[in-house]
Order: structure tokens, then sequence, then C-alpha cells
């Protein structure tokens, strides 16, 4: 027997959520949503969740389990819950329930609408259809299976600390369009994007890369636009002089310059910005955290230079 | 495949490979006599399988637990598409009688819609049709006809009060059956008696025990009965909704008295043109389905023997 922990809601009938334990045998060869099913079916009906098509297709399963967002019609439960042991099921992070394990997607839509999420072609319909090569393709074959089931929404880290950032999956799909070969937009979507909330909001962290159930891998897609940003020559922002900045100064010294990079990346123009970076070095000042002054190379900056002068070939 | 489809083997048609795959499951040749026998892809090795069919190697993986570059996958026959449906012309709009009259207003496109372009039986990639030709027919037709027309004079709180009553007549219901079982008995009839192979004997207990499922349907056990995202309701309205289309499924098959693409009867093993080349139209009257006949047209291809 396994338990299952679930995080149960029901605003009809109380206000504050609370968790609820069903004890199931895991029939063989059962997926996470084959148990929630037998658990709906036969034990408590009114336990509610969004499924459909229950081949990891539809992308309506996305829950979390034991912490981390999954389908639950993509995973073996017994692969899940080891020895008979508790597995706890909540609703996905970052968005609002509604009942159980359904959450509100509206905030999830609207930040997908935001980056236009549909070709802007340089010219009229075709008779027929656009042709791409299978080389054009391949840069948006990727993004372009996304199932949207929010399990990289979920779990971003920058999201549960600024709900204005578009999130991985709208990023992702704003690839889909940032690198199509048809698209006539490119510049506009790429200025867009690199405004705040946008791709140079990322942390970085690749938590969406783990929790993604396709070849999607949103952070991966967040870098190629900030690639194609940088290249377009949109850098009058934070998010690229900072990148700029980051990279100058391992070019020139092979280490970061930490007094520079922030001043860099505010722009040295800036006042307003500036000013603000001054609390914080202030208190760095007093907690004796500032780095040296004068900032040195490391021994082997030679090779550093090499490496980037053959990156530059 | 080699006693069934010995030139196309594993790559003949679907409805020529399920009946294969049920043959040998009925003559007790699944493995270890239960429902399913095995898909071996080892021969094709490693590099190919991880080249040509990766996605189909993680679908074993993530819902077996079976790595087909090493191990057979299990597999069994089950409905790949639903032939038939909703009628419509070639523009996308529904059509109630065998002369294509016009349902105003109501359009269907994909796989709810039968446009009368694939026969008894919807072959591989064929999909493509519903998704690229015909939704966009769909919506040129329905653009057009929005365009043209206004709103018509809808009593908001007449329609409201219809809908709810719907929803207040299940919300009501007293009864003790479980529909989860309800649901498995007729999941159960369907796969063994209008399955793969159907005959008369068999479509006739069909129907006899889909008319007992619809009673007990009317009695059965609602448990929640919350107003908020309740997936309970829509899952038992969604039953309501199958047992119905199973009934029309049955009744039309007992009727086909031939074989034709995806509906094979053991009885009638043959294609019977003379008395059946027509399209089925069901019609739900007060003393139970009626079925009328469509004319099929054919203008290219001729229906040929099938033979690989």
């Amino acid at each position: 027997m396994a338990t299952f922990r679930i995080k149960r809601f029901n605003p009809e009938k109380q206000p504050e959520p609370y968790y609820e334990e069903f004890q199931l045998d895991i029939p063989s060869g059962a997926t996470l949503l084959d148990c929630m099913n037998l658990i709906k079916w036969t034990l408590d009906g009114s336990f509610s969740y969004r499924m459909s098509c229950r081949s990891a297709i539809c992308g309506s399963c996305a829950i979390k389990a034991d912490g981390h967002a999954l389908l639950a019609c993509q995973r073996q439960a017994e692969h899940l819950v080891k020895n008979d042991e508790t597995i706890t099921l909540e609703p996905l992070g970052n968005l609002k329930p509604i009942k159980d394990l359904v959450v509100d997607f509206n905030p999830f839509w609207e930040k997908i609408n935001k980056v236009k999420p549909y070709l802007e072609p340089k010219e009229t319909p075709p008779e027929k259809e656009r042709l791409q090569s299978p080389q054009e393709f391949r840069l948006i074959d990727d993004s372009s299976t996304c199932i949207m089931c929010g399990a990289c929404y979920s779990d971003c880290n920058t999201l549960e600390v600024d709900e204005n950032f578009l999130g991985p999956a709208a990023l992702a799909k704003a690839q889909r369009f940032v690198g199509d070969s048809r698209d006539s937009k490119t510049l506009e979507r790429v200025q867009a994007l690199s405004e705040p909330g946008g791709i140079w909001d990322c942390t970085h962290c690749g938590e969406c890369v783990e929790r993604c159930p396709k070849p999607a891998r949103p952070f991966d897609r967040i870098k190629e636009i900030m690639t194609v940003a940088l290249d377009e020559g949109v850098t009058n922002n934070v998010g690229a002089r900072h990148a700029m900045s980051f990279f100058n100064s391992v070019k020139r010294s092979g280490n970061l310059n930490e007094n520079r990079i922030p001043v860099e990346s505010m722009g040295i123009f800036n006042i307003q910005g500036l000013l603000s970076l001054l609390p914080v070095g202030l208190r760095m000042f007093f907690k004796g955290k500032v780095p040296p002054i004068i900032h040195h190379s490391i021994e082997e900056v030679d090779d550093v230079k090499r490496i980037f002068k053959e990156l530059d070939q | 495949m080699k006693t069934y489809a010995p030139s196309r083997m594993e790559l003949a048609p679907r409805d020529i490979v399920a009946r294969a795959e049920q043959s040998e499951m009925d003559a007790g040749r699944g493995i270890d006599g239960k429902d399913m026998i095995h898909l071996d892809l080892r021969h094709l090795g490693e590099a190919r399988i991880m080249e040509r069919l990766p996605q189909i190697r993680q679908l074993g993986i993530d819902f077996l637990g079976v790595d087909c570059i090493t191990e057979c996958l299990p597999i069994q026959p089950t409905a790949h598409y639903s032939m038939g449906g909703i009628p419509t012309d070639k523009d996308s709009h529904v059509i109630t009688d065998e002369q294509g009259t016009r349902m105003k207003g109501f359009f269907a496109a994909g796989e709810c819609a039968c446009v009368s372009v694939h026969g008894g039986n919807r072959l591989g990639t064929n999909s493509l049709l519903e998704a690229v030709v015909f939704g966009e027919r769909a919506g040129k037709s329905v653009l057009k006809y929005a365009t043209g027309i206004d709103y018509g004079g809808i009593n908001e709180g007449q329609e409201k009060a219809r809908v709810l009553k719907k929803f207040e007549e299940v919300y009501q219901r007293d009864g003790s059956e479980s529909y989860n079982d309800i649901r498995d008995e007729m999941k159960e009839i369907m796969m063994s008696h209008c399955g793969v192979f159907r005959d008369k004997e068999k479509l006739k207990v069909c129907i006899e025990t889909l008319n007992g499922l619809q009673e007990r349907f009317a009695k059965g056990k609602v448990t929640d009965k919350g107003k908020v995202f309740n997936t309970e309701i829509y899952e038992i309205m969604e039953l309501g909704n199958m047992l119905s289309v199973a009934q029309i499924i049955a009744t039309a098959a007992l009727r086909r008295q031939e074989s034709r693409g995806g509906h094979f009867r053991t009885d009638f093993p043959k294609r019977d043109d003379e008395n059946f080349l027509h399209h089925s139209m069901v019609y739900a009257n007060p003393d139970g389905l009626e079925i009328k006949s469509k004319p099929v047209v054919i203008t290219k291809h001729q229906p040929a023997e099938r033979t690989y």
C-alpha cells in the first residue's frame, strides 16, 4: 500500500487548504495519473484535477509531486513511490489554486499572448505553403514541441519573486517566432523581449529545463533569444550591458571585475541607476565586502585571450 | 505478420494489423495467455531506433517501463480514430440528411466531423486532412457565415436556465450505481463485442448491455455536488454522451451486414457494394435510433479488393 498525501482545497467548503491521505495498491504498470483516477473513481469523486489525453501530448495533467512539477500521465507511479512510501501531490506553483490540483491558468495564457505567438510574415500569404529548409526548421524544432503544460512556469525561481516575469514557457514560445526564417519582426520581437520581465530577468537556474517534459528546454531557448538580441544590436538595457560587461571583463583579465560590472550594467551615464547602487555599495563597504579597488588579471590571462581569439575566428 | 500480410508485414494498414493481433490473442497465443502480443523492434538496433523512433521508445519507457531497444513492447489493438462523426459537407457545414441540407450556423471539423473523405477506414497520416485542409476550410466558412448575419434574438436568461437545468438534473440524482462501474462495463462490452471482430449475436448482446447501462446511468451516485470546477459532473455528462455514441456505433454495425475498412463482421466477411456502398445517417427518434442511407460519391479511386 502506497500513501498518496494530497493537498485538498475547496473554497465552497473551507477557505484554507489541507492535506488528506489516501491508501492505494499501485497496479503494475500504472502511471501516476492512473492512480489519481483510481482515487477519484473509487475513493473520492470530488478529488479534482485536469486531465485529457493520457499520452503526454495535451499538457493538462501537470501537477507537483514531492515538490517538483511533472506530467502525471508520463511517469510510472512505482518509479515515484519507492517501497510503498508516501508521495505528496500538490497543485502547480506560481499559479492560484481553484480547487484541489486545479490552478487558474489565466496569467500563464496572458503571458503567452504577450509574446505574439503567431507568425508575422513579410509578404501576403502565398497560394501554397511557405517553405523552410530542414536547417531553418531545426532552429524552431525544439521550441515547437512545447505542450504548454505549465511545469516550467510552476517551478520557475524568478516567477516566485517577480510575477511580472514572462516565464520560461512564454519565452520558449517567443523563440519559436524569433528563430523563424519566415518571420519579419525579429528586431521588434527581441526589443520587446529585452524589456523588464523579459529574457534578461531569467536567473539561469535551469530549473525549467529539469521540469520540461518535452525537448523544448525553455532556458536553452532563452539563451538563443539573448544571442539574437545582441546580434541585432539591442544592447541598450541593463541585461545586455551586464552580459557584455561580464564578457569583456573575462576577455581582458580572465576573471570578473566586480566593481566595474554593476556600473557598466547600469550604464555609465545612467545617474539614477548608479545612485540606486549606492546603498548596496555602502553596506558592502561597511561589512568589508568590497572587492579590491585595483583589479588584477589572472596569471594565465594570455591563455584566456588566446581562447577568445580562436572563438572570434 | 507473414500469415496475414506477407508483402507489407507490420506496415500493413492498421485494421489488418489489428485483426492479425486479435486473431493471435483469440487463438490463445497472447503473452502468458493475456490480451497482448509482443512488438519486437530489437533487430533495428539502438542507432536506428534512436534516429528514427526516439519518441516511440520514450513512450514505452514512460508508460510501460519497457525499453524497446532491449525488450519487446507488449501491445494490443485499440481505437485509433473515430470513423464517421458529425456529417458535414466540404465547407465544414453540418448537414442533416442525404441531400446535404445544411444546418444553419452549425460547423464541425477535426475528429468529431465526418466530411466523407476517409470512407470505412482512416489510414495513417491522413489525419493531416482534418488539421490542415478542413481546419482552414472551416475557419473560412465560419468567417463568411458570421460576417453575413446578425446576432439572433437569444434570451440569455432562458438559455442559462436550460443549461443549469441539465446540471440540476444530475445533482438531483439520488441513486447508488457507481459511474466508474458503468464506464468500465461500457468499455469492456464495446471492446469484446463491438471491437475488432463483430457478428450479429455479439452486437445484439452489446446493444442490450448498453440499454441496461443507460438505465443504470440514470440512477447513478453523485458524490460531488459543488459548483466550483466540478470534474465529476462533466465526467458523468461525458459518460452519458459516450453511451449514446456507443449505441449509435453498435446499431449501425448491426445493420451493416458486410465487412468494410475497420468494420469487420465475421458472419459477413466480404464487402458488399450492392447493398452497403453508402453512409449510415443515424437519427434519434422517440422510439429509438433510425438509420438512413446517404450515397457515397466516388470520383477517382474505385473501391478494390485489398491484398497485401
